[in-house]
């Protein structure tokens, strides 16, 4: 196997650049999310930043986001997401876009 | 502080609409929420700069460049064939050239250079945070700096897809997943002499491919386009439908690059970047309204990006709805009047040139080519008729190409007359 070989998601989101600010630009409503019936987030956010917790809430890390929005596209729960970019400045840097 | 135009992004439509505005003789403000216009950016392949022709007179000997593209490739891809229809031309190589591949984080800067040489201010790191409003009009934004409003006589929201001055006005939905596409793409390093090999090009030519099939059957494509010396790979998929497959965006670019067609071009490269970016692919039927009073929406922010199958474009409309904004943003002021109905000169002037003309035009295109049989069916039927057109069946005679098609139709479940009316529907988007 040369160069066929997939890199690991850590990797690929390694080659991206984020200036992090303090503030959290998106935040989760857990409780809503434990009625979700699809949790969409969990597989189509491209940075793979909504996990799922053992009792069925969603954790989030707004860290390495895209600010793409896909999440609020295909969330359900009304409320569940409160969305906003990050500050002035701040969050991802593209480079090669 | 208090402009005449406050432009709400510079992206390409937001930097024309404040170099035509600018150049007007307005006091412009063009505000970033980057660091640097075009960090926030991404896109799928190909700038079309005709549209600067008059704007930037040689634009094309200064515009910052990867590859000028004299190649144009469509594929039509399954897991295991590969149809390609590959043209090359080496008139899309010379001035005035046709499409050129470009980093955003590069044209986006060049253009917002160009409305600050026609006197703009470029404030960056400043995000819009809301729409200042008096009795309904709008009469500037809120930003997020310490001195915060910045009252104008007119805004343009030039925010893109997410545009949340679109939203807070009351003209785009809060959602439409229907109507937007998630665009993922790695960007490859490849030596340069190696992308040459292996593209077959040489100098500043290069290459744009754009693919049907590869996407595990949700609505939308995939592209491979050839930058100096890095290689773009990336997939573009209905947000909807992709939420609904519970598939990972990366794998399926991680499909594409491991198919036997795609494989070669990219074997050995090293992931530079990964970059991730919405798309608003609705088209005419899915535009907002495109004016209200004291505001003009352009851009990805009123939907404007065609995505028609064979033509997929956006940065050229971006620039074209924003040097119209620009234009009728002047065109207001001198009236004294930057109301509705005094801006209603936008709407006529993208009226009469290709940017709505073309989506208009296309309007049934979206639906068509995300169909599902365009999209799940038609490329297994194309790819297995065109390779029982070419496998020898020896010592057996030839069958006929329609029995062929009768088989191929069967086997992926299309019906002919469910391809008949497609090739007439077809027929009709593209006339």
């Amino acid at each position: 196997m040369t160069g066929y070989d997939e890199i690991a998601f850590d990797d690929r989101m390694a080659t991206v650049e984020f200036r992090v600010g303090e503030r959290a630009h998106i935040v989760v409503d857990s409780e809503v999310c434990r009625s979700c019936t699809t949790q969409a987030c969990v597989t189509a956010c491209p940075a793979n930043l909504f996990a799922p917790t053992s009792d069925g809430g969603i954790l989030f890390n707004y860290e390495q986001c895209f600010e793409c929005g896909t999440c609020y596209q295909v969330c359900n729960g009304e409320g569940a997401l409160s969305w906003s970019y990050p500050d002035g400045g701040q969050g991802v840097v593209f480079r090669h876009g | 502080m208090s402009y005449d135009v406050v432009v709400v992004g510079a992206g390409p439509a937001g930097s024309a609409a404040a170099l035509a505005a600018a150049r007007a003789g307005l006091s412009v403000v063009l505000l970033e929420r980057g660091p640097f216009p075009g960090s926030k950016n991404a896109y799928g392949g190909v700038v079309y700069g005709r549209v600067l022709d008059d704007v930037l007179p040689g634009w094309w000997d200064e515009v910052p460049v990867q590859r000028w593209v004299t190649r144009r490739s469509t594929m039509i891809l399954t897991g295991h064939q590969a149809l390609t229809v590959d043209f090359r031309t080496s008139d899309w190589g010379q001035a005035p050239y046709n499409g050129c591949t470009t980093f955003r984080a590069d044209f986006d800067g060049w253009l917002a250079g160009k409305a600050v040489e026609a006197g703009a201010q470029l404030l960056t790191s400043t995000v819009a945070t809301g729409l200042l409003r008096e009795g309904g009009r709008v009469v500037g934004v809120r930003t997020d700096r310490p001195d915060g409003d910045l009252r104008a006589r007119i805004v343009v929201a030039a925010d893109g897809v997410n545009s949340f001055l679109a939203k807070e006005a009351g003209l785009l939905p809060k959602t439409d997943a229907a109507h937007t596409t998630l665009g993922v793409k790695e960007v490859l390093a490849l030596p340069r002499e190696v992308i040459d090999e292996r593209f077959g090009v040489r100098g500043l030519e290069g290459v744009d491919v754009e693919i049907l099939g590869c996407t595990r059957g949700i609505p939308g494509g995939g592209f491979v386009y050839t930058n100096r010396d890095t290689v773009s790979v990336g997939v573009v998929v209905s947000v909807q439908h992709l939420a609904a497959a519970k598939v990972r965006p990366e794998e399926l670019v991680a499909d594409l690059k491991a198919h036997p067609a795609i494989a070669p071009w990219v074997r050995g490269a090293e992931v530079k970047e990964y970059t991730a970016h919405l798309i608003p692919e609705g088209g005419y039927d899915a535009m907002p309204e495109l004016h209200a009073d004291g505001l003009l929406v352009t851009g990805d922010a009123a939907g404007m990006c065609l995505a028609a199958g064979i033509w997929l474009e956006g940065v050229n409309f971006a620039l074209g709805s924003g040097l119209a904004a620009g234009r009728a943003a002047a065109q207001a002021i001198a009236a004294g009047d930057v109301s509705r109905a005094g801006l209603a000169c936008y709407r006529k002037d993208l009226e009469s040139s290709f940017v709505l003309q073309d989506h208009k035009r296309l309007r049934r295109a979206p639906g068509l080519v995300l169909s599902e049989r365009v999209q799940q069916r038609y490329p297994g039927l194309i790819a297995d008729l065109v390779q029982d057109l070419f496998t020898v069946t020896n010592p057996t005679p030839k069958p006929g190409a329609l029995r062929l098609l009768r088989a191929a139709a069967k086997r992926n479940g299309v019906k002919l007359r469910h391809l008949a009316a497609d090739g007439l529907a077809a027929g009709r988007t593209f006339r």
